[in-house]
């Protein structure tokens, strides 16, 4: 190979390792665009990737700070289900037949909106207080989590489907100027925030420290206890989020809803390039990682593509992109 | 009294660990503008006595009193914000985090929003790096770093803090001879401000240059505090060991017979070019040079680490091919890594285990398990021959000293018995009592016939125990000198810079 050949070689391999996952997903819009050229490019079809994106980008987003603190939240499905009860139940008409609380009247959006924050919240300073305080693994904290919060759903609701919700609650399942959805916008600013916290605030860098390497950061003086009980409170609460755009879209929140949700979010981050050895991640990368997932899903609909194998090629993609990030990584002998 | 400013006292401190007292009453009194040393055999309980002092671990009882004022459960920002500021033994850097978040964490510049100042941290991170005779770009990661500007990073942390007491945990072990000076010079200018250091070292001839007065400890227990001009090496070892240490280095003349392993033409990449030596039985070879010289990647290319781009090596005359450190173990060398905190040690296991690793396959019998009373046998005969001190041989390797850890990894080495030994730094961060036991392991096992191969940044400990000394300059072989009382730290610095007259 003469040298020239090999210096762009080295030079595509450098382009890869920087934006690898990245170029995945452009790779997929391109096969995608001449596969479909009618379908897909079309501006109906990308706001509806980007709306079918928001309940999981919005949690991937909190679950990348959770990953990249060396942690890990199993219980946001199960989160977004009794966020989504609550802030349901408080948000009923009275045409209902079943309620939660017979005689209350329908309440101020508002309410619906703050109660199901704080049941995220709360649910979030449980887990990361027992992790921090006692020492549990994240793994076991917040499974007891996932499986307690899926307890409390089904007691709170009797099993049955909270429906017939207020238009305030209907809202976040709507579009503005009857195109562009709500979530999407919704999921736009969580995006800025989530970026701004992450990369901007002492908060964020501390996140980093602790998921790096706990000993330094403990030793630079930052409060580590502390900060992992907000990292565990801010997934709670992008989960409560998502749960509001869940209840607006489906209209009906069913005590068995998004069970399954987290193994998706922690895909979405995981493919976002975000190690769960701790110390590494973007909020970008959480973003490409979700719509490779929602590009997928998109492609295998319009080329009609037995879902099933969208499963297989979505475990691939998983391992694909954990093993092309452990490359970039490895140390340079 | 007297009117001598104390910054830090600290009382009868006690520090009990789960079957370790490694704190038995000590005191410490550091004055104002002053460097004070700290020594002591490893295990001494150093590093315990400094974790009590920045907040990490709380002392189980005593007092500690800084700037005049009494401590009570404090935690490490505590300790911080009071000013005093900690660089661990154990370099402890956020890898993938780069350099200038890596001195700032916790304490990032902010813009009136509140929100991380970038630039200014930049221009701060910049400006601290000039000063300590650094010009790595701040932005640059910590893991591409090499472990002594990753040091000289936490040396910049520490100082960064303007703290009025910075306790340095043997900060030089991983530094070479340029650094530590820019060290020093850094130190005296601390002092001229008028701020105080602890500092711990093994080498001895370094708490000489730059401290004031030594504090030792042994056994967890207090021995003395003397002036640095009143005491010297031979009473500061005795007051370490509590006997006297008569030879550092018991090389014994061995017989030196057949040629082992043969280096021809070897190269790899940029690192070294051209090396060509042969080691023989029961022969030790030094190897030294400058840090950056190659050394390390010369013997980690032979045993399978690196990859050769050049050359052939033969064993025994044979030429043999090999590719990894498994091919390297099944052609009988052994590898002591320089560091060993990433490559060798597992925290989390017992000290026995840690030992025995490396030599499952000679501990199993017939059914093919382990054998628990041979393995039970021989790493106590280790623990015992390398003095590694540690209240079990079930103790967890990560709650050891800092030097005891190294021993581990020695003893894990030396029991696989190997025909051909590289080890690399063999005696960093060991204490003076414990170095000269590891030199007369290796010393006999080349009185066994094994062939070594020793790479060492201390030229006394070169010429102590080599029979010949391979010199790399710039990753070039500049010579192989004959030991002999003729041979000086001075010729062998003469080669090792490329600078023959
Ligand atoms: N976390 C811990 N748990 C149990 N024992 C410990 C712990 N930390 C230290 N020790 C023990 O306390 C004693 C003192 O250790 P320390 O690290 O202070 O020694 P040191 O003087 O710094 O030695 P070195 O020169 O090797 O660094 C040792 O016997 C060690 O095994
Ligand atoms: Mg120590």
């Amino acid at each position: 190979m003469n040298s020239k050949n090999s210096e762009k070689l080295s030079k595509i391999k450098q382009l890869v390792s920087k934006y690898g996952i990245a170029l995945i997903l452009v790779g997929m819009v391109i096969l995608m665009t001449i596969l479909k050229p009618q379908s897909f490019p079309s501006a109906k079809n990308i706001l509806n990737i980007l709306n079918q994106s928001a309940i999981v980008g919005i949690m991937a987003l909190g679950m990348t700070i959770v990953i990249i603190s060396k942690g890990i939240d199993l219980s946001v499905g199960s989160v977004l289900a009794l966020a989504g009860v609550v802030a349901a139940s408080l948000s009923q008409t009275s045409a209902a037949s079943i309620k939660v609380f017979e005689s209350l009247g329908q309440q101020p959006i508002f309410v619906a909106i703050l109660a199901a924050l704080a049941v995220g919240a709360a649910a979030g300073a449980i887990s990361g207080g027992l992790i921090a305080f006692t020492g549990i693994p994240a793994f076991i904290s917040t499974l007891g989590m996932m499986t307690i919060a899926r307890g409390i759903v089904f007691l709170y609701t009797q099993g049955q489907p909270v429906s017939k919700l207020s238009d305030g609650m209907l809202f976040f399942g709507s579009n503005v100027f009857e195109v562009i959805p709500v979530p999407v916008i919704v999921y736009g600013i969580m995006i800025i925030i989530t970026a701004i916290i992450l990369g901007y605030t002492r908060f964020g860098k501390s996140v980093y420290a602790i998921g790096g390497n706990i000993n330094a950061a403990e030793v630079s003086g930052i409060k580590v206890k502390r900060n992992i009980v907000l990292i565990y409170i801010f997934a709670g609460v992008t989960a409560a989020l998502a749960s509001i755009l869940f209840t607006g879209r489906v209209a009906s929140v069913h005590p068995g809803s998004a069970t399954g949700y987290e193994l998706t979010v922690i895909a979405a981050t995981t493919i976002g390039g975000t190690s769960h050895s701790g110390g590494i991640g973007t909020v970008w990368g959480a973003v490409v990682g979700t719509l490779i997932l929602s590009v997928l899903t998109n492609g295998f609909t319009l080329l009609g593509i037995d879902p099933y194998w969208q499963q297989i090629v979505q475990g691939m993609i998983i391992v694909g992109a954990v093993v092309l990030d452990m490359r970039k990584n490895a140390k340079k002998a | 009294m007297s009117d001598i400013e104390y910054i830090l006292e600290a009382t009868n401190i006690v520090k009990k660990f789960p079957g370790v007292d490694a704190l038995k009453g000590v005191d410490l009194r550091v004055k104002k503008g002053e460097i004070l040393g700290l020594v002591g055999e490893n295990g001494a309980g150093k590093s315990t006595l400094m974790k009590c002092i920045i907040g990490i671990h709380p002392p189980t009882s005593g007092e500690i009193k800084f700037d005049g004022r009494q401590l009570n459960k404090f935690s490490t920002s505590d300790a911080l914000s009071m000013g005093i500021s900690y660089i661990q033994q154990e370099l402890s850097p956020i890898e993938y985090r780069p350099i200038m978040e890596n001195i700032w964490v916790g304490r990032e510049p902010r813009n009136r929003f509140g929100l991380v100042d970038h630039k200014q941290m930049y221009e701060d991170t910049k400006e601290l790096l000039l000063s300590i005779g650094m010009d790595e770009d701040p932005k640059m990661l910590v893991r591409d770093l090499t472990v002594a500007k990753q040091q000289m990073i936490e040396i910049a942390k520490a100082v960064s803090y303007d703290a009025k007491l910075i306790i340095m945990d043997e900060p030089t072990s991983a530094l070479s001879g340029s650094e530590i000076t820019e060290l020093f010079s850094i130190m005296r200018k601390i002092k001229q401000e008028g701020k105080s250091i602890i500092y711990i070292s093994h080498k001895l001839d370094e708490i000489y240059t730059i401290t004031d007065r030594v504090v030792v400890l042994r056994d967890g227990e207090f021995i003395g505090a003397k002036a640095i001009d009143e005491i010297d090496v031979n009473q500061m070892i005795e007051m370490m060991v509590g006997r006297k240490v008569t030879d550092l280095f018991p090389k014994v003349k061995c017989e030196i017979c057949d040629v082992k392993l043969e280096v021809q033409n070897l190269s790899s990449g940029k690192e070294f070019q051209d090396v060509s030596f042969d080691v023989r039985e029961g022969e030790i070879l030094g190897i030294a040079g400058l840090v950056g010289s190659g050394r390390t990647a010369l013997i980690e290319t032979i045993f399978g680490i690196r990859k050769r781009t050049a050359g052939h090596v033969f064993i025994d005359g044979q030429e043999v091919n090999i590719k990894s450190p498994a091919d390297a173990i099944a052609n009988g060398m052994a590898f002591l890594t320089e560091d060993r905190r990433l490559n060798g040690i597992f925290p989390m296991l017992s000290v026995k285990t840690n030992i025995i690793v490396a030599n499952l396959n000679n501990l199993i019998n017939k059914t093919g398990l382990l054998n628990t009373k041979l393995v039970n046998m021989k790493s106590l005969e280790y623990i015992d021959a390398i003095q590694i001190k540690t209240p079990s041989q079930d103790q967890l390797v990560m709650n050891l000293s800092g030097g005891n850890q190294q021993k581990v990894l020695v003893g894990r080495w030396l029991m696989t018995e190997p025909e051909i030994l590289f080890l690399d730094e063999p005696t960093r961060g060991i204490d003076v009592g414990t170095k000269s036991e590891i030199h007369r392991l290796i010393s006999q096992l080349a009185g066994q016939g094994k062939s070594i191969v020793m790479v060492s940044s201390e030229l006394p400990e070169i010429l102590g125990m080599s029979d010949r000394v391979v010199v790399l300059s710039q990753g070039k072989l500049t010579g192989i000198l004959e030991n002999s009382d003729e041979l000086t730290q001075e010729i062998v610095m003469q080669y090792a810079t490329n600078n023959m007259s």
